[in-house]
């Protein structure tokens, strides 16, 4: 976009707010907002969900990753108009009643596998998506599902374990 | 007593209401002055705080629970947990009922920065004696109270009883502060029971992390908090020279354009319009900037022809210059380390907030206090109108952006007083702005005897400074260069972290060691480990190179030049470990060893790789490491630490290096600065050796140098390729333009 398109694009942005239903965490909510928006700063922003985190803004580390009908994707790159009627997921949506944790969040605190912190919400999100998708996933099939997420903190073979740990197989 | 403390628990009520956010509010503490009129002014403690003193760090609360005091800050290492454990055990008293508060200007001690693996060894041990002085303290108290001899009397989860009475901890201080110095005679539970520490104790901060409560500073909101984001130069050498203030006005959602000199920044209610209006922004100024960086030519050869202060920071008595040229075995060689990032996983963030001349900052800094003295300095308030608080932040590392996103925030909020001015750095002004690990020359020339001993040992540093931390200094903080008030450039830093590890820990009659401090082409500062990372490297890679000259076991080559005992054991540690490894073809194991600082933690690291010989690919397969931290607070949290300090080393040396052109830092992003992921992550095993009755050792940095070293002395067992020049991955592509790999 040249600067005069990327001008008029904006000079409109106040107008261009439309109001959204949207599901999250098995919850309705109504979102008005620029349609392009990335589902990121509606979750943190608008929703004040602590989940996903930005990391980078264009989906290389996926530490703002959300669920869409279960499968991981990253928030920041994904922009509002596109949810429609999925079921959105976010970390905070994983607890089950009464506040028990998600097999996969008590399996990540059993094995301590967390320093910062930062980019536990990706790999988390990841790693339910994964074990949804295929109950027995081989420790290959585990790297190769995270190999999306980065960790800077190196808690690698600690989250490996977390997940091997539910797999099936 | 019912009346006293209803009226106190109204006092504890205003205070949940007031401070949003800010220090104890909610948490019941009971021992802060009232409020001002300005309900979110700065609550200052009514004591002084003495570091000497038990009440800097330990609140005792009415509510039964003890807040530990501690002037460090928790950068995910664990520091909050292991705070917690010396404390619970002294005290007697679950861990569950003890809460941390972290660096917060005028309410924790002052210890500096949270760096150099120090924050076991320093505040761990004040919070030890000071909570086993607190017990003895109040054992007395409670002795007279009740009157029962202290020795009949025990204390646990602050019920203290005996002879079928008792009374609380609470109920015996009735609110008032102690007063009373840390005694270092009070006996320690930690050398007797030891229940908790040395307890691989759950991290107290995980549970919040793994279900996305608010933990770190980009997770707090506070009403009607507005969103900034900085419009940045083409180049760090730079100068606005004109802005289309008409155009920018026009933009939609602007709350408001500013412009302090050269600083640019826009602020809007909206984070994602704040984003897209500093984009927009940027199509309208104008900026005079300098192509200064040298771009296209080897960092190596150009670091050594650059100006440099030399000193001599060794020359043993017995040296002479002829005792290398002498021996019958010699041997020299260079090595090199780039640039490398800190690379946080979140981007730096700040919030601050000012009004009526007071400024109140949130930051994930390492050091709260030195923030507030240089913040004084930036923008020209006296300290005690600073407060300045310490939020977790994304791991950290050493000194990345935390404390220039801080100090803007802050000159942003000067200029929008009366709302808290929220500003988180985009990924690629993290990567193109925060201060790096410099890169570094080594070069090392050493003499053998006939016996395989080394007789002489020369080495020679090239490195910028390391530790160019704010320091109370406003020239250090990266916004000063820009808002044209007469601040000058990044002062000098830490020569001392330059030479971190530049003595080799083993025994050698005769050592020559100089170091060499120029001038780099990027800003750079503390990165984890500091120049002992590239020291080690360097030293480790050598003594695998004099070891094949002689023909001798690099394990055994390392033991016949060490004295100490300790740091042997890892070593016969580490050699058990790698025993009954089954090399295939294309392998290789390597190892590594040092000292941190040659006084803090033993690491000895074990790499053990392959290396496709047609294609150069580097796989890590496992590392081991067998560590000596002297008193072990929390095992599992030693060997999270090791663990991931071990990983990120390799990563370091497989394949990061800051690049750029002759403008700006190239890499941007994770595409162009790649880490290690998860389908490249090494198995990982890790043998502590404990030592209650040592004192507890810093670890946190301490694999940095060992690791690398461990893989480039594997990748050389596999190829025959001897990588002196970082990083692993391009070396080997280099070299396989030029050197057919050995079969």
């Amino acid at each position: 976009m040249d600067w005069k398109s990327f001008y008029n694009y904006l000079t409109n942005f106040n107008t261009m707010e439309v109001e959204f239903k949207i599901r999250v965490n098995g919850v309705s909510r109504r979102i008005k907002a620029d349609p392009e928006t990335p589902m990121l700063y509606i979750l943190r922003n608008n929703l004040t969900l602590n989940g996903p985190k930005f990391g980078c803004g264009l989906a290389q580390c996926g530490a703002c990753m959300m669920l869409i009908d279960g499968v991981a994707v990253p928030s920041c790159t994904y922009p509002l108009q596109n949810v429609g009627q999925s079921e959105v997921t976010t970390l905070e949506g994983l607890s089950q009643e009464g506040g028990k944790l998600h097999p996969v969040q008590q399996s990540f605190f059993e094995e301590q596998a967390a320093q910062c912190g930062y980019c536990t919400n990706g790999l988390i999100m990841a790693s339910v998506a994964l074990l949804r998708r295929k109950s027995d996933p081989s420790e290959t099939e585990i790297r190769a599902e995270l190999q999306r997420n980065i960790c800077r903190c190196g808690i690698h073979a600690r989250a490996i374990r977390a997940v091997k740990k539910l797999s099936d197989r | 007593m019912g009346k006293n403390q209803q009226s106190r628990r109204a006092f504890i009520q205003s205070l949940g209401v007031l401070a949003l956010g800010f220090s104890m509010s909610g948490t019941g503490c009971s021992r802060f002055k009232k409020e001002q009129a300005d309900p979110s002014a700065p609550k200052i403690r009514t004591r002084e705080l003495d570091m000497e003193e038990i009440d800097s760090w330990l609140v005792i609360r009415e509510d039964g629970r003890v807040t530990i005091m501690t002037g460090k800050m928790e950068l995910g290492q664990g520091i909050t947990t292991a705070i917690a454990q010396v404390a619970a055990e002294e005290l007697h008293m679950n861990m569950s009922l003890i809460d941390v508060h972290l660096a917060e200007t005028g309410y924790t001690p002052d210890e500096g920065y949270t760096a150099g693996s120090r924050s076991i060894e320093t505040s761990a041990m004040s919070v030890r004696r000071a909570a086993a002085s607190a017990r003895e303290y109040l054992l007395e108290m409670a002795s007279q109270e009740l009157s029962i001899p202290k020795i009949a009397l025990t204390i646990e989860d602050g019920q203290i009883g005996g002879q079928g009475k008792s009374t609380t901890i609470y109920t015996l201080l009735n609110g008032k502060y102690f007063e009373t110095k840390i005694s270092s005679d009070a006996p320690l539970y930690a050398n007797a029971e030891r229940k908790i520490v040395g307890q691989s104790v759950a991290r107290m901060d995980i549970n919040s992390m793994v279900t996305g409560k608010s933990h770190f500073i980009h997770d707090l909101r506070f009403p009607a908090m507005v969103h900034a984001r900085i419009v940045r130069p083409p180049a760090q050498a730079a100068k606005l020279t004109s802005v289309d203030t008409q155009a920018i006005s026009k933009l939609p959602g602007l709350a408001k354009f500013i412009r302090v000199g050269s600083l640019v920044a826009v602020i809007a209610e909206d984070e994602y319009q704040a984003i897209k209006l500093a984009k927009a922004v940027s199509y309208f100024l104008a900026w005079d900037y300098q192509k200064a960086l040298p771009a296209n030519r080897s960092l190596m050869q150009y670091i050594r022809s650059l100006p440099a202060d030399s000193k001599m920071d060794k020359k043993s008595e017995a040296w002479s210059d002829h005792t290398i040229a002498n021996s019958p075995v010699r041997h020299r060689a260079a090595y090199f380390k780039p640039y490398i990032m800190h690379a946080a996983n979140g981007p730096s963030c700040g919030i601050a907030r000012y009004a009526d001349g007071r400024l109140w900052v949130w930051t994930h800094s390492q050091g709260v206090y030195p923030l507030r003295g240089a913040l004084a300095d930036l923008v020209g308030l006296a300290e005690e109108h600073i407060h300045v608080k310490g939020v977790p932040g994304s791991g950290c590392y050493g000194h990345n952006g935390a404390d220039d996103v801080a100090a803007e925030a802050a000159l942003l909020a000067m200029e929008f007083p009366g709302r808290h001015v929220r500003l988180q750095w985009m990924r690629e002004e993290e990567n193109a702005w925060e201060p790096y690990g410099t890169a570094m020359v080594l070069e090392v020339e050493a003499g053998l005897d006939s016996q395989g001993r080394i007789t002489g040992w020369k080495y020679d540093l090239w490195s910028d400074d390391h530790g160019v931390r704010p320091g109370g200094d406003a020239d250090n903080l990266m916004p000063a260069w820009y808002i044209e008030k007469g601040h000058g450039k990044a002062k000098s830093g830490f020569r001392g972290g330059a030479i971190r590890n530049s003595e080799p820990y083993y025994s050698i009659p005769q050592l020559h060691l100089q170091s060499h401090i120029f001038r780099g082409p990027l800003r750079r500062s503390s990165l984890r480990g500091l120049g002992a990372y590239a020291n080690v490297f360097a030293i480790e890679s050598f003594m695998d190179e004099l070891a094949d000259k002689v023909s001798i076991d690099p394990i055994d080559f390392r033991i016949r030049h060490l004295n100490d005992e300790r740091a042997i054991a890892c070593l016969k540690q580490l050699a058990k470990q790698i025993k009954s490894i089954k090399k295939q073809n294309q392998q290789g194991i390597g190892i590594g060893f040092a000292r941190y600082k040659n006084q803090a933690a033993y690491c000895a690291v074990a790499a053990h790789v392959r290396v496709d010989q047609q294609t150069n690919k580097v796989e890590v397969i496992k590392l081991w490491a067998a560590v000596d931290a002297g008193e072990v607070i929390n095992p599992d949290g030693l060997k999270n630490q090791i663990e991931g300090g071990m990983v990120q080393s390799i990563s370091w040396g497989l394949m990061e290096e800051v690049n750029f052109d002759d403008t700006q830092v190239t890499n941007l992003n994770w595409d162009s600065y790649p880490i290690l992921r998860f389908q490249e992550a090494p198995a990982i095993h890790i043998d502590v050796i404990d030592h209650p009755h040592e004192v507890p050792l810093g670890a946190g940095e301490a694999a940095q140098g060992p690791a690398t070293a461990a893989l480039v002395n594997a990748v050389y067992q596999a190829t025959g390729i001897r990588v002196r020049q970082l990083p692993v991955i391009k070396a080997l592509q280099h070299s396989a333009l030029r050197v057919k790999p050995l079969a």
